[in-house]
């Protein structure tokens, strides 16, 4: 079986799981929506403050919301004693690894598909013109947060306190991920939005990285 | 173990020659005077701190090719030295900044990205400290370990990116341009002194772990077979298996 033919198995899966009771997906979105209002509190969201600050809260919500919901991904399987089953199957290791990655990167995208609307009303930012350039930076920076999350699930489901841990492991990473995605998110919702080249190069160049680091080093992260 | 004295002795030595030097050889700077002297240690320190995470970087990959718990052990002692030099970097400049930039801190490139290699190397120590099986501790350890470094040069690309738009304070004085020959006679003797140190706290750590190790799986041993060694005051442990 190839690879993406197994990641594809394992991707219906974790979906199939999912959206059997919504859960996850529930509560990530009202957290993420709980921490932006809390940061409505931090600073006045007037126009001008909103343009400035606005970005770069939408993307800490986006981390902050992330942490815990990519904890679940190989928490259950450590918990339930799956993982073995799961890499007893003729699959490559990468397999696995991929299909978790793509279902939380499908979970990750729909909860921001209802943040970023909800974001826009409560912080008064339009968002007519620059929607397809914004989807291609969430894109970019989503996949990030998602591999590297995934990978940390993988190491922190071995761990005690693991749903500190991770976003213990995960947030000093993803600082470059951060800058990258508020700067290109911020030029976007500038006065004359533009696109910025550098950032999403750079957001490209970081998905890049670790999606190859990942996939060399699958086989240590998914020993039981 | 004469041999293992001597060249403490010796690095001990160097360090006292190296803060004699920064203290009293080293000629008074222009702008700065006596605060620059800890320009000498600072700088120093980084450069510990560079080659034990290197040190660190290499180790793992090296247990994850291999799979010998002597790489391990390195890699840890790597990060934990490297943790306690970055510390005293973080610690040296603000001290250095206060008179001279009358900032305690600024969130310039070097500094956040600083900021952020302390943080990645403290949370593989947490890491280490939250997994009980060793082998798993070992291999988890070292995929974090490349993750991270692989991230320090994103995370200077980025910040270097992003905060060259806003004012730098300016750097009085000798960064490594256009030193004082005598200032780089000294420097050149702290960077050496604190090397040395590194590298003696090191390898020290290294036989720790190395020694740690194997009573940990001579414990094991004696455990699993229910060997009787006790001399008479028998420990609880012990006497489970001694049946």
């Amino acid at each position: 079986m190839t690879t993406a033919k197994a990641a594809a198995i394992i991707l219906a899966k974790e979906l199939r799981l999912e959206f059997r009771t919504r859960e996850l997906l529930t509560a990530t979105v009202i957290f993420a929506l709980v921490v932006v209002v809390l940061f409505s509190f931090a600073f006045d969201p007037t126009a001008a403050e909103s343009r400035r600050y606005g970005p770069g809260l939408l993307w800490i919500a986006f981390l902050f919301a992330g942490s815990l919901m990519l904890n679940p991904s190989f928490a259950r399987e450590h918990n339930n004693e799956t993982l073995d089953a799961l890499r007893m199957a003729p699959i490559s290791g990468f397999a696995i690894l991929l299909g978790k990655i793509l279902a939380n990167f499908i979970f990750m995208s729909l909860a921001e598909l209802v943040l970023v609307p909800v974001f826009a009303v409560l912080y008064n930012l339009s968002l007519t013109g620059i929607v397809s350039r914004l989807i291609l930076v969430l894109v970019l920076g989503t996949l990030g947060l998602t591999v590297t999350g995934t990978v940390f699930s993988a190491i922190s489901a071995h761990a005690r306190m693991r749903e500190l841990l991770l976003p213990l492991l995960l947030l000093p990473l993803l600082t470059p991920l951060l800058i990258a995605a508020v700067e290109s998110t911020t030029s976007l919702f500038a006065e004359q939005p533009a696109l910025d080249r550098t950032w999403l190069a750079f957001l490209a160049g970081f998905d890049i990285v670790f999606l190859t680091a990942s996939w060399l080093l699958c086989d240590h992260l998914l020993e039981e | 173990m004469k041999a293992r004295f001597a060249i403490t002795a010796l690095v001990a030595l160097l360090i006292f020659c190296a803060g004699y030097a920064a203290l009293f050889i080293a000629p008074d700077e222009a702008t700065m005077h006596a605060i620059q002297r800890i320009f000498y240690f600072h700088v120093a320190s980084w450069n510990a701190m560079f080659c034990a995470f290197f040190v660190a970087f290499y180790a793992s990959v090296a247990y994850l090719v291999t799979g010998k718990r002597k790489w391990d052990a390195l890699g840890v002692s790597g990060v934990e030295v490297g943790v306690i030099c970055c510390t005293i970097g973080l610690i040296t400049g603000p001290l250095w900044a206060r008179p001279v930039w009358g900032i305690w801190w600024t969130w310039d490139a070097k500094l956040t990205s600083t900021f952020i290699l302390w943080l990645l190397f403290i949370a593989y120590l947490l890491l280490r400290g939250l997994v009980e099986d060793p082998e798993k501790k070992a291999s988890l350890s070292a995929v974090f370990a490349i993750f991270a470094s692989l991230d320090i040069p994103l995370v200077y690309l980025a910040n270097r990116l992003w905060r060259t738009q806003h004012p730098q304070p300016v750097i009085a004085g000798g960064e490594g341009s256009g030193l004082d020959p005598t200032m780089s006679k000294v420097l050149l003797l702290c960077l050496f002194a604190v090397l040395c140190v590194m590298i003696l706290v090191l390898v020290d750590r290294y036989r720790l772990e190395l020694l740690r190790n194997e009573a940990a799986e001579l414990r094991y041993e004696i455990e699993s077979r229910g060997l009787d060694v006790s001399n008479g005051q028998e420990t609880p442990a012990l006497q489970k298996g001694a049946q």
